[in-house]
């Protein structure tokens, strides 16, 4: 191979730039200030005769990096896909262009931005190297399923059929889960009228007689070590500690049943005539096939389901969600009640019902109803319990109006409580400052003391984050990726996610388990898993500069860095998704990709040409996520829709992994003002790398003061939450900061 | 008579007054189907008068409001425009059931007194049943005497104007009183209703004694 560098460039002519632009004077930029070894123009680039240049090129060895100076880097993907060599891209068109009006006036500026782009893809070219993977990895095609209820079944029976091998773990002595427990499930098939067998059994079956999936039951996890494709699991079974090689996890954990027995308006314990509804499928399964009695032998004629109990309110004691699969069962569970015997009186007391199974759930309440099982919008404000019947009161919410009645038997929907671990949120971390010790303890207020069920020896804690401290629900974003939970190769499936029905989990297991071969695949290769897809660039450490404070370790969103002996960052490549935060995070500037890095964003920084005060041409810079921002700053493009001319965009993968560096250097170099462009934050957070853009915010902040120390107007550097569809807004922000600069002058540090 | 009814419904379904609609009420088994979504209530062009709107009404059957129900003045306030039962997302017959359970409150003898919808319709009916044809004026001079000879001079004079624009035009025809027009078969017509109406009492019969 030859060593040498050689940057061929590509000017595109079409879609309408050999009009706007003076191509030459480009061609000029590009060889006398970028350097590059040669340029070539062409009619319309993207076309199999554009291509094919610049694959001869690049067959020929004439070149062995390029610049495609043309469209936006995320459109022409497939065009301008040329592996075996590294690839820069200058927007042209979206940035340049489309976004600035065709005016005889607007020219001048419009050049000018052309310009820029040219110097700053020729600047980035240098400093990006081909990515190629570490070689760490290797292809294990074991995959751990935690927990034998439906979901964990279902992922079993999914990932075995696609010729994987699965471990499948419960800690009961029996498969099946809460699932097994049931007399009969919410229809799955159309009409939905009458409810199913649970068919529990022979997915048991099949599970026991499948060859590639071996099933320990009465075992825990013990440890786990590795990162996806190398994890190491310790199992305890039943006391003997047996080791498993695992490529990824699928946790499905399930559910316990919140207890109602302290909420005392139900007298839960009052009565054994006051049932959970998993009280009321055991009393049922128990007397198959014999009309249901109540417990103290007497006949049934009035029953009253009671939903909600200890659910969706923020009171102390109860589950402020919904847990989305009750209202179905007691309609599943009444229409049992009038299989047995259409006489007795059901009703069904509701605030808003909810029958998670879509179609097929609405037309299983409709057929209630037409079985004669009544529903009743009210709230229950007691069950008393102290005579000789059951007296439910309610507030009816229609009549709006204090009511009560008898009844022989009332069934309460209590939810459901995710077995999801110990919250890594909330896991100590030497190092870092901002968590008290109390947090921790006060808001995980469960009351069933959290034990860990993955052991995971990570640094940042045994289990998966928690979306909202205390709550349980493991952490996933909810809109794109419902699978991906924070560390890397671990999947979560079934109500440890969220509030689920059989339906549901079911669905979820197999969404799951296709992750779960996902990662194993590409783990072999190299290759980042989700959302980049395919990078096969990690981030690398220089020893030597690292002052070993462990931020990279912290603020790694998935956990993919731990600290090693030797007090260094420990990497686990196939943990990581390659988005950045560590090198963001970094204060002495040691973390960088081979594609991505201080100087790539950096060198495009400073090659900018910054005009001396006294032209009066400010300079803005934007550093916009390449998942959101990006793409709707495109969009805005494609509508026509202009921004300022004085702006220069440079898209980053996340933004958390903008180093504060760069911040500072635009701001020493002249630039008048910055735009940074996130994802949304908070527990709906946008966020392709969940925290990335929290992070940024928070390092923000910390830029006002440097800011301050430069004597320059804070509001110089500002950060926003913009989303792939705020198109009209995203270039308005561009000209409101050069708003704010006409208003408050120039950088006076133009040198 | 009616009372007697009354005692022996609320014998017969004790507090289970939604079983007593089903079976006695015109369409009154769709009540069960209602999933109170309120779209009724919001496209009624009276709602708003109404003291209890169709959702309103449909829950209190549930809530086993017996007395509250028969004795409500709305729904006779129904119009008959259709609007909730196009609208009806569980496609409940809103409008028929509306008028069933009027004509079930007045089988009981438990409407209001002087309901004015309620008196029109008996007019209306008696006029009808009679000859097979309504009798325009004599509806109308019955209406407007309703209340009383004082009220109905009142209530002639004001609608004076229209009279008379209704007598030049011939909408109105005075002869109408001595003279009025039938159907060609009478005795024919009134068998006919008679028929109806025993099936009618059949079917109510049936439906409480399968009780």
């Amino acid at each position: 191979m030859n060593s040498e560098v050689k940057i061929g460039t590509f000017l595109c002519k079409g879609c309408g730039l050999g009009d706007r632009l003076d191509m030459d004077q480009l061609e000029l930029i590009a060889t006398r200030e970028g350097k590059v070894t040669y340029v070539k123009q062409h009619d319309y680039l993207c076309g199999d005769e554009g291509v094919a240049l610049i694959q001869n090129d690049i067959d020929s060895g004439e070149c062995n990096k390029i610049i495609v100076a043309a469209c936006s880097k995320r459109v022409k993907t497939q065009a301008f896909n040329f592996p075996e060599v590294s690839v820069a891209r200058a927007n042209l068109r979206e940035g340049v262009i489309w976004s600035q009006p065709d005016t005889e006036e607007a020219a001048e500026l419009t050049q000018e931005m052309a310009a820029d782009y040219i110097r700053m893809a020729s600047a980035e070219i240098k400093f990006i190297q081909l990515p190629s993977a570490s070689g760490e990895q290797e292809v294990n095609k074991n995959i751990l399923v935690v927990g034998a209820g439906i979901t964990g079944l279902t992922a079993a029976l999914e990932a075995a059929n696609t010729g994987y091998k699965v471990v499948l773990v419960e800690k009961e002595a029996t498969l099946g889960g809460m699932t097994a427990k049931l007399y009969n499930r919410i229809p799955t098939k159309s009409p939905y009228q009458q409810p199913e067998d649970t068919g529990i059994e022979s997915m048991i079956e099949k599970v026991n007689s499948s060859d590639n999936i071996t099933v320990y039951t009465n075992t825990t996890i013990a440890k786990t070590e590795g990162a996806p494709g190398r994890f190491n699991i310790t199992l305890d079974n039943d006391g003997t500690p047996e080791t498993v090689s695992i490529g990824a996890i699928v946790q499905a954990s399930g559910f316990t049943l919140h207890d109602p027995s302290h909420l005392e308006q139900f007298s839960y314990t009052g009565s054994d005539n006051i049932m959970t509804q998993a009280d009321l499928e055991q009393h049922f399964t128990a007397n198959a096939g014999a009309q249901v009695k109540t417990k103290d032998g007497k006949e049934i004629k009035r029953v009253t389901f009671i939903q909600c109990v200890g659910q969706r309110s923020e009171e102390e004691g109860h589950l402020s969600y919904c847990s989305g699969y009750c209202c179905g069962t007691s309609v599943k569970q009444a229409i049992n009640f009038k299989q047995q015997n259409p006489d007795i009186d059901t009703k069904v007391i509701y605030t808003h019902l909810r029958v998670s199974t879509g179609v097929g759930g609405e037309d299983f309440y409709r057929s209630g109803q037409d079985q004669g099982v009544v529903f009743l919008k009210g709230t229950v404000s007691n069950v008393d319990a102290s005579g000789d019947k059951l007296t439910v009161s309610y507030k009816d919410i229609i009549l709006e109006e204090d009511l009560s009645f008898e009844s022989d038997l009332v069934i309460l929907a209590t939810g459901m409580v995710p077995n999801s671990g110990v919250d890594a949120n909330l896991t100590e971390m030497e190092g870092e400052e901002e968590k008290s010790e109390e947090e921790g303890a006060e808001e995980n207020d469960l009351s069933i003391p959290v034990k860990s069920i993955l052991n995971l020896d990570y640094r940042q804690g045994t289990d998966l984050p928690h979306l909202i401290n205390g709550k349980g629900f493991n952490d996933s974003h909810f809109i794109c990726f419902p699978y991906e939970t924070a560390r890397t190769g671990i999947y979560t499936a079934g109500p440890v996610r969220r509030p689920m029905d059989i339906h549901q989990a079911s669905e979820d297991a197999t969404g799951a388990a296709l992750k779960a071969i996902q990662v194993v695949e590409n783990a072999g290769k190299g290759r980042a898993a989700h959302p980049r897809s395919g990078d096969l660039s990690f981030p690398k450490f220089q020893n030597e500069g690292c002052t070993q404070c462990g931020r990279c370790t912290i603020e790694c969103p998935f956990g993919a860095i731990d600290i090693g002996e030797d007090k260094y960052p420990k990497f686990n490549e196939s943990r990581c998704r390659r988005c950045g935060t560590c090198m963001g995070a970094c204060p002495v500037r040691v973390i960088s990709f081979e594609n991505y890095s201080i100087d790539t964003v950096g060198q495009q920084i400073k090659n900018i040409d910054i005009p001396d005060e006294f032209d009066e041409k400010p300079r803005i810079l934007c550093l916009a996520c390449e998942n959101d921002a990006y793409p709707a700053l495109d969009m805005a493009a494609h509508n026509r829709i202009t921004h300022s001319a004085y702006v220069r965009i440079i898209p980053v993968r996340c933004l958390g992994s903008v180093s504060a560096s760069w911040v500072s250097d635009a701001l020493n170099t002249g630039f008048d003002g910055i735009v940074l462009m996130g994802c949304k934050t908070g527990d709906d957070y946008q966020c392709h790398f969940i925290k990335g853009s929290t992070l940024a915010k928070e390092r923000m902040s910390k830029v006002a003061d440097t800011l301050e120390t430069m004597s320059l107007e804070p509001v110089r550097v500002s950060t926003y939450e913009v989303a792939i569809t705020d198109i009209q807004r995203a270039p308005q922000l561009i000209n409101d900061m050069a708003d704010t600069i006409e208003e408050i002058g120039l950088n006076p540090f133009k040198f | 008579m009616t009372t007697t009814l009354n005692t022996a419904m609320i014998e017969t379904y004790k507090d289970n007054f939604l079983k007593e609609v089903q079976d006695n009420v015109e369409q009154g088994d769709w009540v069960k189907m209602c999933m109170q979504c309120g779209v009724c209530s919001g496209s009624c062009p009276l709602g708003n008068d109404w003291d209890h709107p169709p959702q309103k009404i449909f829950a209190m059957i549930r809530a086993g409001k017996r007395e509250e129900v028969l004795t409500s003045d709305s729904m006779w306030m129904c119009t008959s425009c259709y609007n909730c039962i196009a609208r009806c997302p569980r496609k409940v017959p809103v409008t028929h059931i509306m008028h069933g359970l009027a004509s079930y409150a007045s089988r009981l003898g438990l409407t209001p007194k002087g309901q004015p919808t309620k008196e029109f319709a008996n007019i209306f009916w008696k006029s009808l049943s009679n000859k097979g044809r309504v009798n325009e004026v004599e509806v109308a001079y019955k209406l407007y005497f309703m209340d009383g000879f004082i009220s109905g001079i009142k209530k002639a004079l004001s609608m004076a104007g229209i009279g008379i624009k209704m007598l030049t035009t011939k909408r109105l025809m005075p002869l109408e009183l001595i003279k009025p027009h039938k159907v060609d078969d009478v005795s024919g017509f009134r068998n006919m209703l008679a028929k109806a109406a025993e099936l009618e009492t059949a079917r109510i019969h049936n439906n409480s004694k399968d009780n």
